[in-house]
C-alpha cells in the first residue's frame, strides 16, 4: 500500500523504521535498461550489492508471430522469422525455408545450399560479434567492440548486395535465393574472409590474457553440464558447459557434414569460457565459408533455385509475356499450391542455439499451426534461479554472455 | 552396437506401455507416438531414464476444434548419444485442459509449460509457477485457440473488400 503524501514528506527520519542494514531492497532491472540490451524486466531483491532472489517478466515485445502465421501464406512468413533474432535474421529465413523445403520435399541444388552456408555464417558471426563484443563493453573495455563492429558493419554490406536489406534481410526463397549472388558480393566476401581472422585475433589479444577481464568472468555463473541440460540449453552457451551438442554436426541440414569444422567445447560453463567458445566458432565459421567458397567453384555456374515452378516465383519479365509464368506467379502469390497434409520439425544451429520450426500443416493456404523453438526463451529461463547469491554487477555480464535477443525472447 | 532407430525404439515403448501407446506414425523419419494423460509423466520419464532421451526440446500444443474439440500436447525429446528424436503427443479435451506438469522431469519445461498455459489456457498440474508469460496478466483469453480472430472483426478503421483478412 502507498503511503499517502504527506507522510511521505513529513520530517521524519528515513531510517527509523527502515534500516537499510536489515532490508532487502528490491531493485527493478529493465524494461529499459541499458544494461539489459533488450526490453525485459527482472525484479531483483537485493541485500547490498548481493542478489538474494530474482523474478523475470518478458513479453515487452510480443507481436503474436504464431498466431499471424497461422494467417499467412508460407513465404509471407519469412519476413516474421527476421524479426526473432534480429541479429542473426539469415540463420532464421534458411531455418524456415528449410522447413518449408522439408516438408514439400524439394531438392536443392549443391550450388545453393553451399551460398546458404555462406550467408548463415556469416550470420552467426554477425551475432557472435555483437555478443562478445557487448560482453566487453559491460566489463569496461569499450575499445574491442569498436573494432568488431566495423567487421560486422562489412557483413551487413554483404547482406545488402546479396539481397538489399542488411538487418531484417529477408534473404532467400522456398527453393534457393531470389537472385544469384553477384560478382561484387563475391569479392567483398572473399576480402572478409581474408581480413577477418586478423581483426578477431586483434580483439582476442585484448581479452583472452586481459587479467581484469578474466577476473570478471572467470568462475561467474558457472553452469554443470547436467544443469544446462536439464533446462535445455542449446548453443555456444551449452557447448561452454562442456556439451558438443551442434545441430550442424548431429543433424546436418544445408550439407554441413561435407565440412571440415570443429566444435569448441569449454570446461567450466562460466562467462569466460562463453566468450572463449563463440570467439572460436567465429574462427571456424571463417573455414566453412573458406570451403564453401571452394566448393562453390566447382558447382555449375548461375544455379540459384531448384526447378520447382509450382513453388518459385518466375522471373518478373516473364510474368508479363508469358502465360504459363503468369499462371505461376498468381497461384503462388494466393497459395493455390499442392502441399502435403503433414507435420515437420526441423532444426538449424541458430547464432543462440537450436532454433526449431514445428509445422503442422492441412493443406490449406497458411500452416495449421507454426510453433518456434526459440533457444533465447528456453535458455533465459535460468537466469532468475541462477542470479541468487551473484553478484549485480556478475548478474550483468551473465545476462549479457547468454545473449538474449528481446525479439527471439518474445516472438 | 547398433543405433537406436524408430523401431526399436517403439518396440520399447510399446512393451512397456502396452495398450497407452495409442498410435503412432513417422511423418518424415521422426517417430511420434501418441499417448494418454495418465501415464505421460511415467513415459516421458522412461524415456529419460532408461533410454537416454535427457534433453527436452520444446513443449508445445494445437487446438483442433473440428470434432471432439481437442488439444495436442506436443513433446520433442532428443537423445543425444543415439542422435534420435521422437514426438510424443497426448490429446486432452478442451472442455478440461488438464495434464500434469513435466517440470518434475526437466526443470527448463517450466517456461514451455507457462508459454503453453499462456496461448491456450492448458492447466499443468503440479507446475511452480502457472502464470501468463508473454501476455499481459489481466488478458482473459487463451489467444491461440481457433476461436478467436487474428484482429477484432468490428474493427472500422481498417477495411480491405477486396482481398479480406
Amino acid at each position: 500500500m502507498s503511503k499517502p503524501i504527506t507522510e511521505l514528506t513529513s520530517n521524519r527520519p528515513v531510517f527509523e523504521e527502515h534500516d537499510p542494514e536489515e532490508v532487502l531492497t528490491t531493485l527493478n532491472l529493465g524494461p529499459t535498461h541499458p544494461a539489459t540490451h533488450g526490453v525485459f524486466q527482472n525484479v531483483l531483491q537485493i541485500d547490498g550489492e548481493r542478489i538474494v532472489s530474482g523474478v523475470s517478466t518478458i513479453g515487452y515485445i510480443h507481436r503474436a508471430f504464431e498466431k499471424i502465421a497461422e494467417h499467412r501464406p508460407f513465404y509471407q512468413i519469412t519476413p516474421l522469422t527476421d524479426r526473432l533474432n534480429y541479429c542473426s535474421a539469415p540463420i532464421n529465413n534458411m531455418g524456415w525455408h528449410m522447413t518449408v523445403e522439408k516438408l514439400l520435399e524439394i531438392e536443392i541444388p549443391k550450388r545453393v545450399q553451399y551460398m546458404r552456408v555462406i550467408v548463415m555464417e556469416l550470420a552467426r558471426i554477425a551475432d557472435h560479434i555483437i555478443c562478445n563484443g557487448i560482453l566487453g563493453v559491460d566489463t569496461g573495455a569499450f575499445s574491442g567492440f569498436l573494432y568488431l563492429m566495423q567487421e560486422r558493419e562489412f557483413i551487413y554490406e554483404i547482406f545488402e548486395e546479396v539481397c538489399g536489406a542488411r538487418l531484417t534481410t529477408n534473404i532467400g526463397r522456398i527453393g534457393g535465393f531470389e537472385r544469384d549472388f553477384n560478382a561484387v558480393a563475391f569479392t567483398k566476401i572473399e576480402e572478409f574472409v581474408k581480413r577477418f581472422p586478423a581483426v578477431l585475433a586483434e580483439f582476442q589479444e585484448l581479452f583472452t590474457r586481459n587479467r581484469i577481464f578474466i577476473e570478471r568472468t572467470s568462475n561467474v555463473a558457472a553452469v554443470t553440464p547436467e544443469q544446462a541440460l536439464d533446462y535445455s540449453w542449446s548453443g555456444p552457451i551449452l557447448r561452454a558447459t562442456g556439451v558438443d551438442y551442434d545441430v550442424r554436426v548431429l543433424s546436418p541440414y544445408c550439407s554441413y557434414e561435407e565440412f571440415e569444422f570443429d566444435v569448441p567445447v569449454g570446461t567450466n560453463g562460466d562467462v569466460y569460457d562463453r566468450f572463449m567458445v563463440r570467439n572460436e566458432e567465429m574462427t571456424q565459421s571463417i573455414r566453412i565459408i573458406e570451403q564453401a567458397l571452394e566448393k562453390i567453384k566447382g558447382e555449375p555456374k548461375g544455379v540459384f533455385h531448384a526447378d520447382v515452378p509450382e513453388f518459385y516465383l518466375p522471373p518478373k519479365e516473364q510474368v508479363y509475356t508469358n502465360m504459363e509464368a503468369l499462371i505461376y506467379h498468381f497461384k503462388i502469390v494466393m497459395g493455390e499450391w499442392e502441399t502435403p497434409k503433414s507435420e515437420v520439425y526441423h532444426a538449424v544451429e541458430g547464432a543462440n542455439g537450436e532454433l526449431g520450426f514445428y509445422l503442422i500443416h492441412d493443406g490449406g493456404r497458411t500452416p495449421y499451426r507454426l510453433h518456434f523453438r526459440r533457444p533465447s526463451f528456453i535458455n533465459y529461463q535460468m537466469f532468475a534461479p541462477m542470479s541468487s547469491g551473484m553478484l549485480l554487477s556478475d548478474a550483468i555480464i551473465n545476462m549479457s554472455s547468454l545473449n538474449v535477443i528481446a525479439g527471439e525472447l518474445d516472438a | 552396437m547398433d543405433k537406436l532407430n524408430n523401431q526399436q525404439l517403439l518396440q520399447q515403448l510399446t512393451d512397456h506401455f502396452g495398450e497407452d501407446i495409442t498410435r503412432h506414425e513417422e511423418p518424415y523419419g521422426l517417430l511420434t507416438v501418441h499417448t494418454n494423460k495418465e501415464r505421460i509423466i511415467e513415459l516421458l520419464r522412461f524415456l529419460k531414464e532408461s533410454v537416454g532421451f535427457i534433453y527436452l526440446t520444446d513443449i508445445t500444443a494445437v487446438h483442433y476444434p473440428e470434432g471432439e474439440n481437442t488439444f495436442a500436447i506436443v513433446y520433442h525429446v532428443h537423445n543425444l548419444v543415439e542422435n534420435i528424436r521422437v514426438r510424443i503427443k497426448v490429446s486432452i479435451p478442451v472442455s478440461d485442459p488438464k495434464i500434469p506438469s513435466a517440470t518434475v522431469v526437466w526443470a527448463g519445461a517450466n517456461w514451455m509449460e507457462r508459454e503453453t498455459y499462456d496461448f491456450f489456457g492448458v492447466q499443468f498440474e503440479g507446475h511452480p509457477d502457472l502464470r501468463r508469460i508473454l501476455n499481459m496478466d489481466d488478458m482473459e483469453v487463451f489467444p491461440m485457440r481457433r476461436e478467436y480472430p487474428l484482429e477484432d472483426p468490428n474493427r472500422v478503421d481498417k477495411r480491405d473488400f477486396y482481398f479480406g483478412r
